[in-house]
């Protein structure tokens, strides 16, 4: 029991540490050195190598700021929106896997930190709650752009989650689990998975993109006619916050995306186990991961936003069924034995 | 632990189910009753079931909820929703309801202090694998059914929320047939 309590409390920390924590302060500063190269100018290069220490001096400026309230908001849930955005951004994590299992001293330690059966919804169950901190923002705000953005928030995520929800279900099939772990080595066994399933991993892309509310689907917060949509009237560290989640549940659907498609923390032909197994399957993680959070800040500074009819139709009228259908090739693949390990 | 857990969460869900009734402020209530839902959920995975435990945050918290808020900002309601006048009828009526309730609730505490051989849940009954079996095939018909009651209410709405017809040319068309004619 204690063995156990020891060694989630280790995994925790040690996927907190990396994936969460470390990632907010780089990715500050991978968007806008690299916004500034697709830009042809240099960019915040003046603290440290390579600008790299510009997170830092942000990081003091936010938290030295003066921390305003808006008259006229509604003080609680102003409070708690910040809070709310980085909550389930941070505890979805638990359900990835990231390296083989390991034995210390005796006992087998997987390498994930749940392991439940409910494996991938439990991601998903969380990851929906994400979008409460928006709708609050917006609402207690108490101004009109906010509002506005809580608004478009609220349909927006409804109408991307469950062509995102849709598409990972089929990607669960072949392996025929939720429990992600064995979905990566139903992978490593067989193939990765956007091969297969091509039209699943576009849906999930798309869908990923606007349930982190990015480019070109940043509709709440849309800054040529929103002002700062359902963020407009925080400031300082609360500010900070939203943007820290934003940052952080990209990292969370960028690993789900590498771990349903692309194999996860293993790579094709290496078997690796132990100690080494470990390190080096966090890496892969960590590379295949860094690699998606590339193409975010690429799709971001390349593709124009969309306008909001323009997102919903594209949601419900193409992204939806294209999902749908889908699932159902993916279902009669499966029957018809047409996937290689499914009986 | 188990039990500490569960004494938090089921504080966490009444507490909450209470604002969630007596709140004047429909978005408060409405914040509330996701985190009686979330607690809720809670139960479910501490009794073994984090499948139905993840399809009730997943469902319920994570839709269904969010389209009441929606609701509520578009409605644009003021933050005191004022008491009414007039509201006797309404009260009897959530007696009434709330009397059906106890009456359905109390036979079945009843039942599960009498009985003891209830039984631990087991981990092939509780497992998703299994539900899917009694979901799919045992009860596949009631399954059926359900959804195609779903899919009434789904084309009710869209009726109701539907644009009328573009009138036929008003009253003054009625008199004279003439204007009916489409060019």
């Amino acid at each position: 029991m204690q063995f156990e309590l020891l060694a989630t409390a280790a995994k925790m920390a040690l996927m907190l540490g990396i994936f969460i924590l470390g990632v907010a302060p780089i990715m500050l500063w991978v968007e806008r050195r690299m916004s500034a190269f697709m830009q042809d100018r240099p960019g915040p290069n003046r603290l440290g190598p390579l600008g790299l220490v510009q997170g830092v001096a942000d990081a003091v400026k936010f938290m030295f700021k003066e921390d305003v309230t808006p008259a006229g908001a509604d003080k609680p849930l102003y409070l708690m929106a910040p809070a709310l955005a980085l909550i389930p951004a941070l505890s979805t994590y638990v359900v990835i896997p990231f390296g083989p299992d390991l034995t210390v001293s005796g006992k087998t330690v997987p390498l994930i930190v749940s392991t439940g059966g409910a494996g991938v919804l439990i991601f998903l169950a969380l990851s929906s709650l994400g979008v409460y901190s928006l709708i609050t923002a917006g609402y207690a705000s108490n101004n009109k752009f906010s509002l506005l953005g809580g608004i478009r928030a609220s349909a927006q995520l409804i109408s991307y989650e469950l062509a995102l929800t849709v598409a990972v279900l089929a990607a669960l099939i072949p392996a025929g689990s939720f429990y992600l772990p064995d979905v990566v080595s139903y992978q490593q066994k067989h193939v990765w998975m956007f091969i297969p399933q091509a039209i699943g991993f576009l849906v999930f892309l798309v869908a990923m993109f606007a349930e982190t509310n990015r480019l070109p689907f940043d509709l709440p917060e849309a800054e040529s006619e929103l002002i700062a949509g359902f963020h407009t009237e925080y400031g300082a560290m609360r500010f900070a916050t939203f943007f820290m989640g934003e940052y952080i549940s990209m990292t969370a659907l960028s690993m789900l995306a590498v771990t349903l498609y692309f194999g996860g923390w293993t790579l094709p032909w290496v078997h690796l186990t132990g100690w080494l197994g470990a390190i080096v399957g966090l890496t892969v993680l960590l590379g295949k991961v860094a690699l998606f959070m590339l193409f975010y800040v690429w799709v971001r500074w390349t593709f124009p936003r969309f306008r909001y009819d323009q997102l919903m139709r594209l949601g419900w009228k193409v992204l939806l069924p294209l999902a749908i259908l889908n699932l159902l090739l993916v279902a009669i693949a499966t029957l018809a034995g047409w996937f290689p390990g499914v009986g | 632990m188990e039990t500490a857990i569960f004494l938090i969460f089921a504080a966490l869900a009444l507490g909450s189910a209470m604002v969630v009734v007596t709140h004047k402020s429909p978005v408060y209530a409405t914040m509330s009753l996701v985190l009686t839902l979330f607690s809720t959920a809670v139960m479910f995975v501490l009794l073994g079931a984090p499948f139905i435990g993840a399809l009730q945050v997943l469902v319920y918290a994570g839709a269904i909820v969010v389209l009441f808020l929606f609701v509520l900002m578009l409605l644009n309601i003021s933050k005191e929703e004022h008491q009414q006048e007039g509201q006797t009828v309404h009260r009897w009526v959530a007696l009434l309801g709330a009397g059906a309730f106890i009456g359905l609730v109390v036979p079945l505490i009843y039942r599960a202090t009498q009985s003891r051989n209830a039984g631990a849940l087991t981990e092939e009954f509780v497992s998703i694998r299994e539900f899917a079996r009694d979901l799919f095939g045992r009860y596949l018909l009631q399954f059926e059914i359900v959804g195609l009651l779903l899919l009434v209410a789904v084309v009710a709405a869209t009726v109701v929320a539907r644009k009328p017809p573009a009138a036929p040319s008003g009253v003054a068309g009625a008199d004279s047939p003439i204007s009916e004619v489409e060019p």
